[in-house]
């Protein structure tokens, strides 16, 4: 007898393949034939498709084909293309923005101009993407939170890729493309700026971060604790609290006297992971542009703790009388 | 609750799983850990506590790489003592212009030492030395002219970096005629047909910065040029004195290579608190400090000068000069050679201000200094001794 297990199961149920909702006029059709496929039951639903495609749908993905080709063929072209050292230095190489010298103007091709064009067709990938995820919650008379949950994410990479570069007067403060580049540009950027841990709202970024796989496991936890009495059935538990939300209520408040709802956990949640980005894209813009060294910004606002000195003071060098350059 | 044909349960026995279908996903799942922690060393490691207790001031040590730098800095013995008596080089031979005032003994002790730290052995004197060995037809007795002035304008001038610990020729050379650790300005690399101009940010891991992606030539800029390195901002709050996130990049690579060179992490000179205030610094910061004007002054003017009398097979690609960097001495150590003194053994290197007062040590008896011109040396046996310590 197949046998349910809440963590790892084995066991899919199926039933005849749903085709969804009926359209409204003057959209695209769903394509393609529902099938099952085992494995992906194994971790969702084993039903494929159809698809929807849709014009804001299929204009994303060409643009972020034309993003991606840019980034790739510069790439390949910066290895002589040669496809073997393209694929051995793959997460070193790089698509660099231009020369701090270069400003906001429209550089040669070569000299910076692919990373703009890049920049340009990746972005309005991830917008048109947005667009459609917007547009198939309204079909479906959703609600939108998905689609602004990730419009908080675009802000954040529209904060490092375009706006914050425009406010400092140059395309070359932006992050180039690039696997090893674009964490060395991470690690460099908060070097330049006096240590971003002293950037407040990098902290509030860091505590939705982590607060939210906080609250994912405490969420996962608790649903997957009371799947026996039906808890993972949360929309009929939202509406009509049974065993299993009371349990998992009871639990929070004896174990942290406080608990959330069925339904307010998921505004938790979603707070949790929109503030992210949000507050994180916050600290980025205010980088640079009204605060030039955190730490020292941390020290005048009295955030940074005063250590006892280790060793004896040390001097600049640079500041002694008869200095060598 | 009705429970019909699936069977709620437990999260307990799930290991039929495992015995019917795991085996291959176990298997899969090792090899991808083994990938990814292919590139690390092996634990345990030694951390050193150096700065105020919770603030990440640890020098981290690895045991066995550090015993495999143990055997490559032993120190050959030093040679017997010359006596300071009789003619003065300069009165014997011809065409001396370094070293003048040493006796003949003592001068030729200086030959015999740099023969055994830098000539190859099957060539030794005649590896500077023609027939005539007053002669400066062979360039490299031209270069080893130089290298000795700067070895003692080092000693003497740089006190600030070396210390009483000094530097000799095997400081850098270890018994190469060429230092090992050496660099020369790189070809533009990433040549794009078209797509991305030539960019040092493209194409790397290069050792020279840790086999990171940062820009792989901060020397040419730093420790030939003067730019500045100093990129953090120097007020809270802007003074329009901005320093670009690219310009950082460099600096960065440039801190990479200290690392590599040194064999140290980031907060053996810096506080991990901020890398920029000088109060908070370790000691350590203002040795590298004068390090760094010093190598720029080697490279300057003493390696860039000698481009010409170089034959071309000795320079990069570019037709530039081998020149050094931190890593020319250092070679992975936090103080070359483990931080031992092999000038104090040859005062004659340590510039004007050893050389009035030369501290001989009580030279023992028989230590008679050749009168020959020709120096064809019995090449003092070079035993390398284990360090004892460091």
């Amino acid at each position: 007898m197949a046998e349910y297990q809440n963590i790892f199961t084995r066991v899919q149920v199926r039933a005849p393949a749903y085709l969804g909702t009926p359209l409204p006029r003057g959209t695209w059709v769903r394509q393609g034939t529902p099938f099952f496929n085992h494995l992906f039951g194994r971790f969702g639903d084993a039903q494929i498709g159809p698809f929807y495609l849709g014009t804001t749908g299929l204009l994303s993905l060409l643009c972020g084909f034309v993003a991606f080709e840019i980034i790739g063929l510069n790439m390949l072209a910066s290895v002589n293309w040669n496809v073997v050292q393209f694929i051995r230095l793959l997460p070193w190489l790089a698509l660099e923005p231009p020369a701090p010298s270069n400003g906001l103007h429209f550089p040669r091709l070569q000299d910076g101009g692919w990373w703009l064009m890049a920049g340009f067709f990746l972005t309005s990938s991830i917008l048109l993407w947005w667009l459609r995820m917007y547009r198939r919650a309204r079909a479906l008379g959703m609600g939108t939170h998905v689609a602004w949950a990730f419009a908080a994410a675009i802000w954040l990479y529209l904060v490092l890729g375009i706006i914050r570069p425009v406010l400092m007067g140059s395309f070359g403060e932006a992050v180039p493309f690039g696997i090893f580049p674009h964490l060395d540009w991470v690690a460099a950027f908060s070097l330049r700026y006096g240590n971003l841990f002293y950037n407040p709202f990098h902290c509030l970024s860091i505590a939705f971060l982590y607060g939210s796989a906080l609250l994912f496991a405490m969420h996962g936890g608790t649903i997957l604790a009371v799947s026996r009495y039906g808890g993972e059935r949360e929309i009929e538990q939202i509406l009509d609290r049974g065993t299993a939300s009371e349990r998992a209520a009871l639990f929070w408040r004896w174990t942290m006297g406080f608990n959330a709802t069925m339904e307010s956990i998921h505004r938790w949640a979603w707070w949790f992971a929109v503030l992210c980005p949000l507050t994180g894209g916050i600290g980025i813009l205010l980088t640079g542009t009204v605060v030039d060294n955190w730490y020292l910004w941390a020290v005048k606002h009295h955030v940074a703790p005063i250590y006892p000195h280790v060793f004896p003071p040390v001097i600049d060098p640079a500041t002694l009388p008869g200095a060598p350059k | 609750m009705k429970m019909d044909s699936v069977t709620y349960r437990n999260l307990t026995s799930s290991t039929s799983g495992l015995r019917r279908g795991g085996a291959p996903a176990l298997a899969v799942a090792a090899i991808a850990a083994l990938i990814l922690v292919a590139g690390c060393e092996r634990p345990p490691m030694e951390q050193k506590q150096n700065g105020f207790r919770g603030t990440g001031m640890d020098t981290n040590i690895n045991p066995r790489l550090d015993a495999a730098k143990t055997a490559n800095n032993e120190i050959p013995v030093a040679l017997p003592a010359a006596s300071p008596d009789g003619p003065t080089a300069a009165s014997v031979y011809q065409n001396v212009q370094v070293l003048k005032d040493l006796s003949v003994g003592q001068f030729t002790r200086v030959m015999l030492a740099m023969n055994q730290w830098v000539a190859p052995p099957e060539q030794s004197c005649n590896y500077c030395h023609g027939a005539n060995m007053a002669s400066d037809e062979r360039y490299t007795k031209v270069v080893a002219r130089r290298m000795l002035q700067m070895t003692r304008y080092l000693n003497s001038e740089w006190k600030d970096h070396v210390g009483k610990t000094g530097v000799t020729c095997y400081t850098c050379h270890r018994g190469h005629v060429v230092p090992q650790n050496v660099w020369f300005e790189s070809p533009t690399q990433g040549a794009g047909k078209g797509l991305s101009a030539g960019d040092p940010n493209l194409y790397s891991p290069h050792a020279s910065v840790g086999d990171s992606s940062l820009p792989y030539d901060p020397d040419t800029e730093y420790l030939l040029g003067d730019r500045q390195i100093r990129v953090i901002g120097k007020n809270a709050l802007p003074d329009g004195a901005n320093s670009s996130l690219q310009h950082t990049e460099v600096t960065y690579a440039l801190m990479m290579q200290f690392s590599q060179s040194l064999g140290v992490n980031c907060t053996y000179c810096h506080n991990s608190r901020s890398f920029a205030v000088w109060d908070q610094s370790t000691p350590k910061r203002t040795t590298a400090w004068y390090g760094i004007r010093m190598v720029r002054a080697i490279n300057n003017d003493y390696l860039v000068p000698l481009t010409g009398t170089f034959p071309s097979h000795r320079l990069g690609v570019l037709g530039d000069v081998a020149k050094v960097s931190c890593a020319t001495c250092h070679q992975g150590l936090f103080k070359p050679l483990y931080g031992v003194s092999m000038v104090k053994d040859y005062p004659e290197l340590q510039g004007e201000v050893a050389h009035e007062a030369p501290a001989t040590e009580a030279a023992p008896a028989a230590a008679p200094a050749p009168k020959t011109t020709a120096l064809i040396p019995t090449r003092a046996v070079a035993e390398p001794i284990k360090i004892a310590q460091r």
